[in-house]
């Protein structure tokens, strides 16, 4: 981690270089449009293109943690840890059921 | 009158559409009217501006949306009068179609988005910080931020009433009714857009009071020694962070299908109508649980003072509330069992929503075991929580009959629904919020709420609740499906329907006597000078009523579980007596006119957008952005109360 043990105005928090933030925003730009493309050519059959787009999903979700909400970093009790762990939970719970609610045989006769 | 003033007359004011929108237009004029002249003959504008609009005091934003919501129940409450009146006799035409949908769909959204909301936010504002022992919440400028996001969403959402039209594809709005095809006029983008204002303050809320519970409790305060009705904000808030970007994202997505022409949920152009469906209840049943658990907060607090016992059970009740809020995360797909997802989906569904009756069935079952054997007060807000229990306990039941899914198949849709989700909305949370507000109101003004005149208001609410809603289950019964503007004779429903009627006007007259009995109070109601009237048991009622600015002169350090009660117990009370040389001086934020700028600035641009006029948007977008950046550069935000003005109020108080 390339924190910088510099202080800004007596505060708690390291200050960051701009380094982590670009490589962040780059990477976030680049999963999106991997995914945008994939979508729109319809370079997997349905079933594939799923799995590949949750997965571009879910690094999607890394990147933000780690550039952009700095996850493993932090002072004091890992509250935050709790809360990522119960965030995750939730959006696979979500994502996944939803996948399997409209899933249903009707509507993937149609699209596949 | 000339050419382009009758069209905009027409289109925008709809005067060709008769009397109730004259009337209203009448009535808006005359209060902003009486409003501005009251403000400008007592010289309060400046008193306005300094002690409310640019406050960031949690205690004054909990009072304003303590306001907000009872306004807004008002005008659900005129909706749902009006709904019921055309529907009293069979083929009546007092509405028309059109006005009808407008009506429900108004109905809905102002009673969950824009009267629950407000009343839970109003709680979690007044109370949290003086139960748990701060001095404000974590964010006190991002608080008043989400208190001015919702005020400006819904202001959007109500003059759509009056300039251009009501949204009118019902409170949950699907696609393809609610898509351009269908519904060209301006009432869905209000709808689309209120919602997302308010939806971004409700997410900072749920953020912001997560984060209040977490780091700001008093020395010695443990999770486990934490007020239930703090436990209860906890699960709710949990599930605000989590649910609240669904919906976000299901109103962004209809919003740039309606006005950037893309196709999410348009069958031609291979979008998915269901999936905004799914993604609605993905946050919609969540949100009921959002605003039913501070109710089980109140609940808790009421019954353990008024019954003068520890509560029965705390661990089970956190535990209880804990759960509901994870399993609240997998039963959404039990409000369209009939879209054909298959068995297994809809297998899984059903038994996560009886699981749910579960540990609520714990929480009834420990409120009852708490006023076992215990010295009951009948005060206003036992009151309301003893008319609570029976009333969600048969909402409840209605519940697993609804979530049984072969037999949903028959309910789907019908009276019997409507029935079962007033119940437990009305009997579960608008109870548990009145209790709330009976129970906190002295802490809050500093004066207790007449007595006579509330039992008269929960008597004719409570009565005419039931003969409102018991019917409808029959009603449902017999075939009679929502969103019917009238019926024929044959049916047979006339008799069902007048009774319902009578009831929804039993009620609104209740909530009149509310009213009465608020101004009443203002008046001839009893001062509270102990700041602790009902001898009850935790932190906030230590403080005097009102409680000071800085809320505690000096933080106290929790011992125990019911501290305030059990220091009473012992005749300890003197530990938390103040010495004139314990004061230290105290920072406080400080007030800033910018919240409510920003508040503006998104009307302006929802305004702009719910008609297309981007000009207008763009310079709404500007302000937003202008006062994120301002905000970016501020520096001492906070200011120092001294130690001798902290003496001085104190000893006004009589507590130094």
């Amino acid at each position: 981690m390339n924190v910088e043990s510099e202080k800004v105005d007596g505060g708690i928090h390291p200050k960051h270089s701009a380094k982590k933030y670009i490589v962040g925003y780059l990477s976030s730009l680049v999963l999106t449009a991997l995914a945008y493309t994939f979508a729109l050519k319809r370079s997997f059959t349905l079933g594939p293109l799923l799995i590949v787009l949750m997965v571009l999903a879910g690094l999607q979700i890394v990147v933000q943690l780690y550039f952009f909400m700095h996850a493993t970093e932090g002072d004091g009790p890992p509250f935050h840890l709790g809360a990522l762990v119960l965030g995750l939970f939730f959006t696979f719970a979500v994502a996944l059921m939803s996948v399997w609610i409209m899933g249903f045989p009707a509507f993937s006769a149609r699209v596949s | 009158m000339p050419v382009w003033l009758t069209h905009f007359t027409t289109t925008y004011l709809m005067w060709n559409e008769g009397p109730m929108i004259w009337g209203s237009d009448v009535l808006i004029l005359l209060t902003m009217l009486g409003i501005v002249v009251t403000l400008t003959r007592l010289r309060r504008w400046k008193w306005l501006w300094r002690e409310w609009l640019t406050t960031v005091d949690h205690k004054k934003i909990g009072i304003m949306y303590l306001l907000a919501a009872l306004i807004m129940m008002f005008r659900g409450g005129v909706d749902a009068l009006l709904l019921r009146t055309q529907l009293a006799v069979p083929g009546n035409h007092f509405l028309s179609a059109e006005h009808y949908d407008q009506i429900f769909t108004t109905h809905g959204t102002i009673m969950i988005l824009f009267m629950a909301m407000p009343f839970i936010f109003a709680l979690f504002n007044i109370v949290v910080p003086l139960q748990i022992g701060a001095r404000d919440v974590a964010f006190p400028y991002l608080n008043a931020i989400s208190f001015w996001l919702f005020f400006f969403g819904a202001m959007l959402f109500n003059i759509s009433f009056v300039f251009g039209g009501s949204p009118d594809a019902g409170w949950v709005s699907y696609p393809p009714l609610s898509e351009l095809g269908f519904d060209f006029g301006p009432g869905e983008n209000y709808y689309l857009l209120a919602l997302q204002i308010s939806g971004i303050g409700s997410i900072a809320t749920g953020i912001n009071f997560l984060v209040t519970i977490f780091k700001m409790r008093a020395p010695g305060m443990k999770l486990m020694r934490m007020p239930l009705f703090s436990w209860s904000v906890v699960a709710a808030s949990v599930v605000i962070i989590f649910a609240f970007p669904a919906l976000a994202i299901a109103l962004a997505l209809l919003t740039l299908d309606r006005v950037a022409g893309t196709h999410f949920f348009t069958i031609l152009h291979g979008g998915d109508p269901m999936m905004f469906v799914n993604l609605f209840w993905v946050w919609g049943h969540p949100e009921v649980y959002i605003v039913i658990l501070p109710a089980f907060g109140v609940y808790s607090e009421v019954v353990a003072t008024f019954a003068r016992k520890r509560v029965f059970g705390y661990s089970s009740m956190v535990l209880s509330l804990m759960l509901i809020s994870v399993i609240s995360y997998f039963v959404w797909a039990h409000h369209f069992f009939t879209m054909g997802a298959g068995a297994g989906v809809n297998t899984f569904f059903a038994i996560a929503s009886m699981l749910v009756a579960i540990p609520t069935g714990v929480k009834v079952f420990n409120w009852l075991f708490t006023m076992f054997r215990g010295r009951i007060r009948l005060t206003l807000p036992m009151l309301w929580t003893i008319a609570f229990v029976p009333c969600f306990t048969i909402g409840g039941a209605t519940g697993v009959m609804l979530a049984a899914a072969p037999a949903d198949y028959q309910y789907h849709n019908s009276y019997f629904l409507i029935a079962h989700f007033h119940q437990v909305l009305i009997g579960g949370v608008v109870f548990g919020m009145l209790a709330g507000m009976y129970y906190w109101w002295p802490k809050v003004f500093g004066f207790m709420l007449d007595v006579r005149l509330g039992k008269i208001a929960f008597w004719l609410f409570n009565i005419g609740f039931y003969v409102c809603f018991m019917p409808q289950y029959a009603l449902g019964f017999m075939g009679m499906q929502r969103r019917m503007y009238t019926y024929p004779t044959d049916m047979g429903w006339g008799t069902l329907n007048f009774i319902s009627t009578i009831g929804a006007y039993i009620m609104g007259l209740g909530f009149l006597f509310i009213v009465i009995q608020v101004l009443y109070s203002i008046k001839h109601g009893e001062r509270d000078l102990t700041g602790d009237p009902w001898d009850a048991r935790t932190l906030e009622w230590s403080l005097p009523s009102p409680a000071p600015h800085y809320n505690f002169a000096v933080i106290p350090t929790v011992t125990e579980r019911d501290m305030w009660w059990e220091l009473k117990e012992r005749k300890e009370t003197d530990r938390l007596k103040l010495k004139s040389d314990m004061i230290t001086p105290i920072h406080m934020p400080k007030n800033s006119g910018r919240p409510f700028l920003m508040g503006v600035s998104f009307f302006i641009a929802g305004f702009g957008l719910v008609f297309e006029w981007i000009p207008i948007a763009v310079l709404g977008l500007i302000g937003i952005l202008l006062s994120l950046l301002f905000r970016a550069f501020e520096y001492g935000d906070e200011h120092t109360i001294p130690a001798d003005e902290i003496r001085e109020t104190e000893a006004a108080l009589g507590r130094l």
